[in-house]
């Protein structure tokens, strides 16, 4: 890897900090997981967390829903 | 029903006095023809199949799709969805430029150039495919491409016309369709092949917990040897129609081809059917593989690094019928032997009917095999 690329690829991570106590429980609960290091491990489950729940549906306009219920029609989707 | 991926769905379609400008100036920009796998994807990309994308990528977002599986913002996506310049285009073209985009002569889509660059192909390979085997065919694709890129938005100008197109449905379609049938959770499966009872068992299985399957083949180029179109089609019509309870089956097609990037290509199968409304997504054995290229099971292996995926893939084990049991059942179930189960091998049921001999009723429905038989042609030649 150029040494460019890997300034590059730096620019893409941060570092925060934790508590030395939970990185080391972390660094036990990985062992013979995939997972490769602590970073990896808060990387996922932060990622789980923030995941988005199911939320509302966008609401159709007026106009969008009187063309697809004529298309869907059309088409023999619906009755 | 899930958010679209990214939490928008796209649609950029040109529509009414806009359309009619963009149309009478086309003629004039510099045009490049693409071919039937890109017009794919500017139809899914305009329509919000492929949301959030609104365009093609750029160097940016190639680079974290190609080495971190997602979209600079943090979204999963695997797939790198990109235009290649023809070599004598790069220098006549410059950012900020419109691009009119043609397929089979006719105007398609408009792009607006955000970005023109070039990387480099065997990384692309690399990364996507996990081989630089220009054997691969989705290798191959990528070599043939000139090096240069062209990134930027685009507009649909003018829907490709196709022969199925009474089966073709936008997400914002399906999501209305899922919500007028009160459906609360919906599996997608994918398919390029007419339907065997293992396909009906595993649809149904799924069925036994979620209100409805949409079954979604991919209409696209074409390997020899392999199903048409039209045969696949009507083998669902009537399944669906003898088979299957009205209100919790959808068939509808989406245009695409094939990427054979296994791990990598089921999670894009998946958001497209994320986007399409789909809370769970049925990934087969070598989902998306090609000859011995990927491991049986990493297109299933892979869904573990995106607990933020926003659609739930359903592995299931392989279906097969028990002389023994007297029916359709799998590994985790039967107890008899190998010396008992008759197989759903799609490369069995195609050597019986290119011998003109009917798949057996344990295999298939016999009006699917009916189907299939009385077409004097049921495969690509």
């Amino acid at each position: 890897m150029s040494a460019e690329r890997e300034t590059e690829e730096k620019k893409k991570f941060t570092t925060i900090s934790i508590p030395t106590p939970l990185f080391e429980k972390i660094k036990e609960r990985i062992k013979g997981t995939g997972f490769t290091s602590v970073s990896s491990y808060v990387t996922y489950v932060l990622r789980e967390l923030l995941a988005e729940k199911e939320e509302e549906e966008e609401p159709f306009t007026k106009e969008d829903e009187e063309r697809i219920k004529a298309r869907l029609r059309a088409l023999g989707y619906i009755d | 029903m899930p958010r679209p991926h990214g939490g928008k769905l796209i649609e950029r379609i040109l529509k009414g006095k806009e359309r009619e400008r963009v149309l009478q100036e086309i003629g004039e920009i510099e045009r490049i023809d693409v071919d039937k796998g890109i017009a794919a994807d500017i139809e899914n990309i305009t329509k919000g199949v492929y949301s959030p994308l609104e365009g093609f990528m750029t160097r940016e977002e190639l680079e974290t799709v190609l080495h971190f599986k997602r979209l600079p913002n943090d979204l999963p996506w695997t797939l790198p969805i990109l235009l290649g310049l023809p070599e004598d285009k790069g220098q006549c073209l410059k950012e900020g430029d419109d691009l009119a985009l043609f397929y089979k002569n006719s105007p398609l889509a408009l792009l607006h150039i955000d970005e023109i660059y070039s990387f480099d192909k065997e990384e692309i390979a690399k990364y996507t495919f996990g081989t630089t085997d220009e054997a691969h065919p989705g290798v191959a694709r990528v070599y043939k491409m000139s090096g240069s890129f062209v990134a930027g938005k685009i507009d649909l100008v003018e829907e490709p016309k196709g022969p199925y197109d009474r089966y073709k449905l936008s997400p914002k379609e399906t999501r209305y369709l899922f919500r007028q049938k009160g459906w609360k959770t919906v599996v997608g499966f994918q398919t390029r092949n007419p339907p065997h009872l293992g396909h009906e068992y595993l649809q149904k299985t799924a069925l036994t917990f979620l209100d409805g399957v949409f079954i979604n083949p991919v209409i696209g180029t074409k390997k020899r040897g392999d199903f048409k179109d039209e045969v696949i089609l009507e083998a669902y019509e009537v399944l669906i129609e003898k088979y299957y309870l009205k209100n919790h089956a959808v068939l509808a097609i989406v245009p695409y081809e094939m990427k054979y990037a296994g791990p990598r290509e089921a999670v894009h199968h998946a958001i497209m059917r994320k986007n399409f409304g789909c809370t769970h997504f049925i990934v087969g054995r070598d989902h998306a593989g090609v000859g011995n290229y990927y491991k049986p099971y990493a297109a299933q292996e892979i869904f573990e690094e995106f607990p933020d995926l926003g659609i739930a893939p359903l592995f299931f084990k392989t279906f097969f019928y028990c002389r023994k049991c007297g029916g359709i059942t799998h590994e985790k179930a039967c107890p008899h032997g190998e010396e008992y189960r008759l197989k759903f091998s799609g490369t069995r049921i195609r050597e019986l009917i290119r011998r003109g001999e009917l798949p057996p009723k344990e295999l298939m429905r016999p009006e699917i095999a009916e189907i299939i038989m009385k077409n004097p042609h049921p495969f690509v030649e």
